[in-house]
C-alpha cells in the first residue's frame, strides 16, 4: 500500500466486486456482479437504480458495513477484506460519515450530543467533542438549536443534525442513503443545496438515490441494474448552482 | 490521513453512557436490581453471623474455655440419644470431686455443683431466679468475681451457713439502688444473709442473662435448697475442672476419665456413667445451630442472586431488542463489537452494583438487628462488605455477558433495517 502518494490513491476503489447472498442454496441472490468503481477525492458521485438493483448492497460495501464475496475494495487505500469486524468498525469511524433516509438520531440526546457521539469511539475528550460538535452544527446552520432534542426539530433540521454527525470526524467519505427521501421537496432542495456546498468545500460525497433529479446534483452518476454498474457522464444541472447559504 | 485508532471508548465514557441509558428507564432498572438487593443483603447477614460465631468460638477456646472441663452424670451420647435409666442419673458425688482434686495433678481447680430454681424474696419484692450450690473453686473456673461485699469464707463451705451471693440482676430486682449486703432474703422459705454481689457478666453467648442467679455454698444448697428433690447423699449435678495449662487439657481429660471409671467400677468395654466434655466440644455443638442458619441464609442469598441475575439478563435482552437501531447506528459511526459489548455489560454491571450498594446497606441494618434482637453474635467488617460487593459485580458480569455479546454480534446492516 503506497500511502506516500495520497492524491494518486482514489478514496474509493473497487475491482471486480461481487456479492452473493445465500450462496449455493435455492435462495441464492447475486446482488453485485463484477463492479469496478473509482471515486477520487472531492468527487460527488450519485448511485441510482431501482430497488433490488443492488445499490443498497453497494452502499453497504462502500460503507464498510459488509464484506464482498469476490473482488477487492480499497477504502482510502485500505483493503477491507483484510479486516475483522473490529477493524471495519475503526475504518468506518475514521473514513465514513453516514447520512440515512430516516436520520437515525438518538431521541434522548440533544442535537449536540448526537453529533458528538461518534467521537466518543475515538477517545476524543468530552469538552473537545462538544466544541467540535457545536462548530459543525454551526456550519450546517443549526447553531441556535443545538440543545434541542430531535423530537423538537423539523425533518429538515433533523437531517442537518445527521449530516453534522457525519461530518464530525472529518471522514474522507460522506455516504448519503436517500437523504431527501423522508423530506418534502422544498426541504429536500435545502438539504441538496447543503450537499452542493459540502462538495465545493472539497468533501467526497457518495449519494444513493432512486430519484434522477436528486442524482443530477452529482458530478457523475452511476446506475445499478441487476447487480451491474453502468457509468454515465455528468450532466450539468441548474440546481447545483443555486446554493442557499 | 489518520491511521485507525484502536481502543474505542474509555472506561469513564462507558460508565457515563451506561448511566445515561439506565436513567432513561430508572424504574425498570430499580425493579431489576431488587433480586440483587435481597441476595446481597442475605450475603451480608449470613457472613456477619457466621464470622461472629467463629470469633466467639475462637475467643472461648483461646481463653478460659481451653482450660476447662465439665463432667456430667450419665453416659455421653450423640444428639437425641435418650438412653438413660433413672437409677444412674446422679452418678457423680463429692467423693469423686475430692478424688479428682487429690489424684489428678494437672487439675488446678475443681468444684461440684448443685442447681435449681427458686423464688428470692425480700420484703415485698419477689424474683424468680436460678440458684447454684458450689465449692470455692467454682468462682475461678467460671470467671466470677465479687463486685461488692465478700466471697464465702472457708467456714461457710463446711458449716452449711445460710449465706448467699446475688447476681446483679437479682440484686437490682430486689434492692434497686441499694447493695443489699447484710440484708436477709428468703430463698423459698429459708432465710439467707446476703454477703456479696457478683460482678455483672451481662448476656451470655446464647443471649441469656447470666446475672440472673444466686450462689450459695454447696453444703448449704444440699441441706436447705435441694432437700426435697430426691438427690442421693453426696451427689452433685456437675463437676467443673480448671486446668492450669491449656496444653494439658486432653491428658487431664483422659486421667479424669480413667479415675472415674476405676472409682465407679466400670469394666473395660462397658459404657461410662458420666461424660467429660471440654468447652470446645460444647461450642462446636452450638455452632451446628448457627451453621444451619448460615446455610439457610446462604441458600436465600444464592437463590436471590440467581433470580436477580436472570432478571438482569432478561431486562438486558429486552433492552438489546428495543435499542437494536441504536446499536446499528453506533456500529455505523464506528463502534466496534467490543464497544457495544462493553456498553451493555456496563449497564448490567451498573444495575447489579446499584443493587449491591442498596443490598449492603440493608444487610448491615439486618445484621445489626439480628445482633440486637436475636441471640447471635455478629461481626461486620470491610471483608464482609468487600465480599458482598464482589458477589454483586460477579452477578452483573455473569448474567450481563450473554445479552452484551448478543448485541455485539449484531450485523449493523440488519440492525439498521429494524424498525
Amino acid at each position: 500500500m503506497s500511502g506516500s502518494t495520497p492524491t494518486a490513491v482514489p478514496v474509493v476503489e473497487t475491482r471486480g466486486l461481487g456479492k452473493v447472498y445465500a450462496e449455493g442454496s435455492e435462495a441464492e441472490v447475486v446482488a453485485l456482479k463484477d463492479v469496478d468503481l473509482r471515486i477520487a477525492h472531492g468527487e460527488f458521485v450519485a448511485i441510482v437504480g431501482p430497488s433490488g438493483s443492488g445499490k443498497s448492497t453497494l452502499m453497504n460495501m462502500i460503507g464498510c458495513l459488509d464484506t464482498p464475496s469476490s473482488g477487492t475494495y480499497l477504502c482510502d487505500g485500505v483493503d477491507v477484506a483484510t479486516l475483522d469486524a473490529e477493524g471495519r468498525a475503526a475504518l468506518r469511524r475514521d473514513k465514513i460519515g453516514f447520512v440515512f433516509q430516516g436520520f437515525n438520531l438518538l431521541p434522548r440526546m440533544s442535537a449536540l450530543d448526537n453529533v458528538a457521539m461518534p467521537l466518543s469511539y475515538a477517545r476524543v475528550p468530552p469538552a473537545e467533542r462538544r466544541r467540535r460538535a457545536a462548530e459543525v452544527l454551526e456550519s450546517v446552520g443549526l447553531g441556535a438549536r443545538m440543545h434541542h432534542r430531535p423530537t423538537e426539530l423539523s425533518g429538515g433540521q433533523q437531517q442537518r443534525v445527521a449530516i453534522a454527525r457525519a461530518l464530525i470526524h472529518r471522514a474522507p467519505i460522506l455516504m448519503a442513503d436517500e437523504p431527501t427521501g423522508a423530506l418534502d421537496s422544498k426541504t429536500g432542495q435545502d438539504i441538496l443545496a447543503l450537499f452542493d456546498a459540502l462538495r465545493r468545500e472539497g468533501h467526497t460525497i457518495v449519494l444513493i438515490t432512486h430519484d434522477a433529479e436528486v442524482a443530477a446534483h452529482a458530478d457523475r452518476t452511476c446506475t445499478m441494474r441487476d447487480g451491474l454498474l453502468h457509468e454515465s457522464a455528468a450532466v450539468p444541472h441548474a440546481g447545483a448552482t443555486e446554493v442557499r447559504s | 490521513m489518520s491511521a485507525p485508532v484502536q481502543g474505542g471508548m474509555s472506561i469513564g465514557e462507558v460508565a457515563r453512557t451506561a448511566l445515561f441509558a439506565l436513567r432513561g428507564n430508572w424504574l425498570r432498572s430499580a425493579l431489576t436490581s431488587l433480586g440483587v438487593i435481597i441476595g446481597i443483603a442475605a450475603v451480608i447477614v449470613m457472613v456477619s453471623v457466621g464470622q461472629g460465631t467463629q470469633q466467639e468460638i475462637d475467643r472461648l477456646v483461646s481463653g478460659l474455655g481451653s482450660q476447662r472441663l465439665d463432667i456430667n452424670p450419665g453416659a455421653r451420647r450423640g444428639m437425641g440419644g435418650a438412653r438413660m435409666s433413672a437409677g444412674n442419673f446422679y452418678t457423680l458425688t463429692e467423693d469423686d470431686v475430692d478424688a479428682i482434686r487429690r489424684e489428678v495433678p494437672t487439675v488446678q481447680y475443681v468444684s461440684g455443683e448443685l442447681r435449681g430454681g427458686t423464688q428470692v424474696v425480700y420484703a415485698e419484692s419477689n424474683w424468680s431466679a436460678s440458684w447454684r450450690g458450689v465449692d470455692a473453686d467454682w468462682f475461678a473456673i467460671n470467671g466470677w468475681e465479687i463486685a461488692q461485699g465478700e466471697a464465702f469464707d472457708s467456714r461457710a463451705y463446711t458449716s452449711g451457713a445460710k449465706v448467699v451471693l446475688l447476681g446483679e440482676t437479682v440484686r437490682r430486682q430486689l434492692f434497686g439502688e441499694e447493695s443489699g449486703i447484710g440484708e436477709s432474703v428468703r430463698l423459698g422459705r429459708v432465710p439467707f444473709t446476703v454477703v456479696g454481689i457478683l460482678a455483672s457478666k451481662g448476656q451470655g453467648g446464647w443471649g441469656q442473662d447470666q446475672d440472673d442467679l444466686v450462689v450459695v455454698p454447696l453444703q448449704t444448697a444440699r441441706r436447705r435448697l435441694s432437700g426435697s428433690s430426691g438427690l442421693p447423699p453426696g451427689a452433685v449435678m456437675q463437676v467443673s475442672v480448671g486446668v492450669a495449662d491449656a496444653g494439658a487439657l486432653s491428658t487431664t481429660q483422659a486421667e479424669i476419665e480413667a479415675l472415674l471409671r476405676q472409682r465407679h467400677k466400670i469394666q473395660p468395654g462397658e459404657e461410662d456413667d458420666f461424660s467429660v466434655r471440654n468447652l470446645a466440644e460444647i461450642v462446636s455443638a452450638r455452632t451446628q445451630t448457627t451453621q444451619l442458619m448460615s446455610w439457610l441464609l446462604g441458600a436465600v442469598a444464592g437463590i436471590s442472586l440467581i433470580v436477580g441475575g436472570i432478571g438482569i439478563m432478561n431486562i438486558m435482552l429486552v433492552s438489546v431488542t428495543e435499542r437494536i437501531r441504536e446499536i446499528g447506528l453506533r456500529m455505523a459511526v464506528g463502534a466496534g463489537p467490543r464497544d457495544i459489548r462493553r456498553q451493555f455489560l456496563a449497564e448490567a454491571l451498573l444495575i447489579s452494583l446499584i443493587g449491591g450498594v442498596v443490598g449492603i446497606a440493608l444487610g448491615i441494618i439486618g445484621a445489626l438487628v439480628v445482633g440486637k434482637i436475636g441471640t447471635l453474635p455478629i461481626a461486620l467488617n470491610a471483608q464482609v462488605i468487600g465480599l458482598a460487593a464482589g458477589f454483586s459485580i460477579a452477578t452483573g458480569l455473569f448474567f450481563g455477558y450473554y445479552p452484551a455479546s448478543k448485541a455485539a454480534r449484531l450485523d449493523p446492516i440488519e440492525a439498521l433495517r429494524q424498525q
